[in-house]
This record gives C-alpha cells, sequence and structure tokens, in this order.
C-alpha cells in the first residue's frame, strides 16, 4: 500500500511501530505530490529537499535515540499566511513574494518541537481573503473531485492538498469559513478552534477579533490529533486563552451520542440552501438521532445580519492591520517613486490584488470620520445581538448542527465578477467567528455531479471535545470520508 | 447608499491606494452595491448594547517586563527591499529649503 494513501493517525502508528522510516514518508509523498500537484496546483512553495534532508536527519538521530512524538516524521503542509523560518511566506500576493520570514509561528514552532516534516506551503486567496483561491496573484488551486471547480477558500490550497492527498494533513487559517468551507467543497474535516484556543501569534493578520488557525485532515481523528498539538496558551498572542487543553483524542473514544442535545436553527434551512445540501443534512440529523442525540429546533434569530456585521468587521480589521505593507522594511517596493507618500501609494497600488483593495478601501470607508458610527459601531452592536443568539442557544442544546455551505463547490469564474454573491457563499459559517465558538466541517455526502458536501457541528467555547466525538461518532457510522476523489 | 467616485478617492488617500480610473468607476459601483446589503443591520435595536470588542472576554492582559533577546539586526534587515549599511533606504523626506 502507498503510504499517501495513509491518514495522519495511522501514518503516525506505523511509523512508531518502526514499520516506516520518516524518509521513506517523505519520498511517497514527494511522490504523490509530482503525480497530482501539476492538476491539483495546491502549493505556493514546495520544500521538497528541505523535507528529504529533515526526513533522513531524523531517521538518523532515531538510530542513537528513539524518542518520538505525536508528530515526528508526519508530512505536513502549512497555509502560506502562517510564518515558517526560512521559507517563503507570501500570503499569495505580489506584496509579500519574496518575503522570507525570520522567525516561525508558534503553531509551526510546536510542530517544529515535535519533528514534523514540512512538505510545503499551500495556496489561499490573497491574504485570506474571499472564499475560492481565485484570488491568489499565483492562480487559483483546482478541487481535486472536479477540476473545473474551485477548492474553497481561504484555504482552498490546503484542502486540496490533503483532498490529494499529498500532506497527511494541512494547517488553515479561519476569519470568516476560510478553514471549513474549503473543507466542506473537497470533502475533508475543518476545525476552527475557539478564539483563542490557538496562538496566532506568527499569522499574518487579516481581522485579527475573528482569525483562528486550525487543522484541515482526511477525517476527525487526524484533526482532532493536530489540533492537539498546536492547542494552547501562548504569551506572544494576548488573545490567546490559558485554559487547560483537554485530551482530544480521549474524547473521540465515546461513540455514542447519548445525553447530547443538538439544536437546528431553523434560519439556516431557508431559500438559497441548495435540495441537495438540504437532503444530505436532514439525513446526518437523522443519523445523529439514531445515534442517540437529543435533536430539538432552535431560533438564532439574528443569522441574517451575520454577512453584513462581518463585511464591516472584517474590512476595518483588515484596513487597518494591511497598513503595515508601505515598502519600506519588508515587501515588494515600487521603483521611481519621487517621495514617500508615493512609494506608499504606488507600492500598494501594485502589490495588492483587487479583491484585497476592495476590502481596505470598505474597511476605510467604515471607519472615517462621519461614517464610524454608522457602520462600525452599528456592526460592533449588532455583534452582540449574533453572541447573544449563540448564548441563548447554548442554554438549551450542547452542539448546533447546519449546513457548512448554501451549495457544493462552484466553477472556476462563476462567482469571481460578483464580490457580493462571493461573500454570500460564507452565510453559514461567518456567524460562528463573530460569537468565537468553535466549529467542525465534515464530509456528509455526495450531489449528484459527484461534489462533497459539507456538514457543521458548531460548540459552546473551549468545548472542542464534545464538537470532535459528536463529529467523530457521525463520521465512523457513515464513513463518506473512506471515498476519493480520482483527480483526473 | 450611492458612493461617488469623490468618495472613492477620498478614501484611497486616506487608504494610501494609488487608483486607476477603472478601479474608481468600479469600487464606486461595488462598494455601493455591498453598503446598500450593510444597511440592512439598521432594521436592528442596539439601543444599549454595549458593542463587542472581545468575545472571551479578555481585558488588559499584562506580562513581566523582562529584558529578552530581540530579532538581530541582520535578521531584521534581510527583507528590506532597499537598504544601506544598517538601515532601511526610504526617498528623501526633508525638502530642500
Amino acid at each position: 500500500m502507498s503510504l499517501h494513501k495513509l491518514g495522519l493517525v495511522e501514518l503516525h502508528k506505523k511509523f512508531t511501530a518502526g514499520e516506516v522510516t520518516a524518509a521513506e514518508i517523505a519520498r511517497a509523498y514527494f511522490l504523490r505530490i509530482s503525480q497530482v500537484e501539476p492538476k491539483v496546483k495546491a502549493f505556493v512553495t514546495q520544500t521538497k529537499d528541505a523535507a528529504n534532508q529533515q526526513a533522513e536527519d531524523l531517521d538518523q538521530r532515531l538510530k542513537v535515540w528513539r524518542k518520538t512524538h505525536p508528530l515526528t516524521g508526519m508530512p505536513l503542509a502549512v497555509k502560506d499566511n502562517i510564518c515558517t523560518d526560512g521559507v517563503p511566506t507570501t500570503c499569495s500576493s505580489r506584496m509579500l513574494q519574496n518575503f522570507v520570514p525570520p522567525y516561525d509561528a508558534t503553531v509551526v514552532s510546536k510542530l517544529r518541537s515535535q519533528g514534523y516534516i514540512l512538505v510545503g506551503k499551500t495556496n489561499l486567496d490573497e491574504f485570506a481573503m474571499g472564499s475560492s483561491t481565485e484570488n491568489s496573484a499565483f492562480g487559483p488551486s483546482r478541487n481535486p473531485w472536479d477540476l473545473h471547480c474551485v477548492p474553497g477558500g481561504s484555504s482552498g490550497g490546503s484542502a486540496a492538498a490533503v483532498a490529494a492527498e499529498e500532506c497527511a494533513a494541512a494547517l488553515g487559517s479561519d476569519t470568516g469559513g476560510s478553514i471549513r468551507q474549503p473543507a466542506a467543497f473537497c470533502g475533508v474535516v475543518g476545525v476552527k478552534p475557539t478564539y483563542g484556543r490557538v496562538s496566532r501569534y506568527g499569522l499574518v493578520a487579516f481581522a485579527s477579533s475573528l482569525d483562528q488557525i486550525g487543522p484541515i485532515a482526511r477525517n476527525v481523528s487526524d484533526a482532532a490529533f493536530l489540533l492537539q498539538a498546536i492547542a494552547g496558551h501562548d504569551p506572544m498572542d494576548s488573545t490567546s486563552v490559558d485554559r487547560p487543553v483537554p485530551d482530544y483524542m480521549k474524547a473521540l473514544q465515546k461513540r455514542d451520542l447519548k445525553n447530547v442535545r443538538v439544536g437546528v436553527p431553523v434560519e439556516f434551512f431557508t431559500e438559497g440552501l441548495d435540495p441537495e445540501v438540504e437532503g444530505a443534512v436532514r439525513d446526518a440529523i437523522n443519523e445523529l438521532k439514531y445515534l442517540g442525540a437529543e435533536v430539538k429546533d432552535i431560533r438564532l434569530p439574528r443569522t441574517d445580519a451575520a454577512v453584513a456585521v462581518y463585511y464591516v468587521i472584517a474590512t476595518a480589521e483588515a484596513s487597518s492591520n494591511l497598513a503595515r505593507f508601505d515598502g519600506v522594511k519588508f515587501g515588494f517596493r515600487a521603483k521611481e517613486t519621487k517621495d514617500l507618500l508615493e512609494l506608499y501609494m504606488k507600492t500598494r497600488q501594485e502589490g495588492f490584488g483587487p479583491e484585497v483593495k476592495r476590502r481596505i478601501m470598505l474597511g476605510t470607508y467604515v471607519l472615517s470620520a462621519g461614517y464610524y458610527d454608522a457602520y462600525y459601531g452599528k456592526a460592533q452592536a449588532v455583534r452582540t445581538l449574533v453572541c447573544q443568539d449563540f448564548d441563548a442557544a447554548f442554554k438549551e442544546v450542547d452542539l448546533i448542527v447546519t449546513p457548512a455551505t448554501p451549495t457544493p463547490a462552484f466553477k472556476l469564474g462563476e462567482k469571481s465578477e460578483d464580490p457580493l454573491q462571493m461573500y454570500l457563499s460564507d452565510i453559514f459559517t461567518i456567524s460562528v467567528n463573530l460569537a468565537g465558538v468553535p466549529a467542525i466541517a465534515l464530509p456528509c455526502g455526495f450531489s449528484k455531479a459527484g461534489l462533497p458536501i459539507g456538514l457543521q457541528l458548531i460548540g459552546r467555547a473551549f468545548e472542542e471535545d464534545t464538537m470532535l466525538r459528536a463529529a467523530h461518532a457521525y463520521e465512523q457510522s457513515t464513513a463518506w470520508y473512506r471515498q476519493k476523489p480520482s483527480v483526473r | 447608499m450611492e458612493i461617488t467616485q469623490q468618495d472613492v478617492e477620498k478614501v484611497a488617500q486616506l487608504a494610501r491606494l494609488t487608483l486607476t480610473a477603472s478601479e474608481k468607476e468600479t469600487f464606486a459601483r461595488q462598494l455601493s452595491q455591498i453598503l446598500s446589503h450593510v444597511a440592512q443591520l439598521n432594521q436592528y435595536d442596539t439601543t444599549g448594547i454595549e458593542p463587542t470588542t472581545t468575545v472571551m472576554g479578555q481585558v488588559n492582559v499584562f506580562r513581566e517586563d523582562l529584558v529578552r533577546p530581540s530579532l538581530p539586526q541582520e535578521k531584521a534587515l534581510a527583507n528590506a527591499p532597499e537598504r544601506e549599511s544598517d538601515g532601511f533606504v526610504v526617498p528623501k523626506i526633508i525638502e530642500e529649503r
């Protein structure tokens, strides 16, 4: 059996049992990458030589002292907005095309200290702004299930790489659905942890009050395994939370859902929801009942407001965060400018793509004198109402179940000319970021056209364990995750 | 909400972005469209509602003010688009009289 077919946990078991070496794993994965990557285009940078070298060094070291960690020798991909010391981190932007970070993000140093093998940095919508990877300055990634379709975004490269078995698992980042929507589109599992569960230090900031790093993996236990490695408090991120991290793998052992109350928000099952998606999600809800969950209808009445709130708050924060790209200390600089103001203005004109400019413009507008209260202040207040909806719901239920996306993956080019339509494709994932709660997307079926359909489970803050346990119980009783794309 | 090209020019100046004529036209149209969608927020009564500034309730996270190693100068300068010895080069800021 080819090693690339093994998921993270299985591969880890085989490796720790001494049945395969790190070098063999690395070779198998780069062979796989060479076969499918020309079609999938998941990576911005591949780190083949460094990976092979690291794997060989690791094998040598283990001969002397056989001490391993959960991720030792595991081939992982990292989204290209997460800083990797000495490896380019471009954010899929011309602005950072030649940027080589002088430090590791905290999540990366955690993986590195366990001896993981970086296979490459994955493509994204420029600065994580988008839902399809079509906003990448280096061209879009493809959906391994149908190469004419988008893989979703912004972590589309990570989701596509996992689905195409180019890595054992990957890291993504999620600001409004950027882990869950591509996971749903590519038929893999994606977790957006609770805000503050995972350090954001070294994640190139898009919207700081919403951003969170999380795992994208082939199945729920692989996702739990990777989340375990990256979760926890970090003094370098003042918004990371100092609470003990539960044993996620242990949480998965319970296979039934007795005493778990699951809420179905009626607002998520309205017009605009594709009938095939609704059918698959309704079947999944029945499966949760069969597993012992108590299922009831709930209300999240301010769901409609979420997209509008998000596009005010996220763009406002982005306009501020992206002010640092000025062509002075790092990144792209425009040529032949006569003074400092022109240096700033031309650098930003030439360095940023259209969607990034659009969001900087929108964010600057909603923060500008005379409009601040009407837009930003209003959005922050309605955000409180959205949070209150979740607080009220979680008094009645332990988990909320929804579709992850309104439709399966759309075609390349289908929405790229209409920003508002693109924004509305995140309608089911955005409110989770506004409230800061954790959520997981996992496969729950396929459309007639053969495209994956994603289920979303939303948990209480810091109760990833319950959420993962329910997702795992569902996954094991249905086994959608066993279906793989043929990539052709 | 109608965003004019003059509005776009003003905001672009604040955002330190040079825009082409066609970008100005496109952004005026698209921002108008997006802000019309955002206007639906007015249907929510937020009288007396505190704006959300943090979701997990943290305030004023302090740490000890300790001396720690920082980025070595050479590493900090390694990504500079233009440098001269130990500094970043920028166009002249102070005008000559």
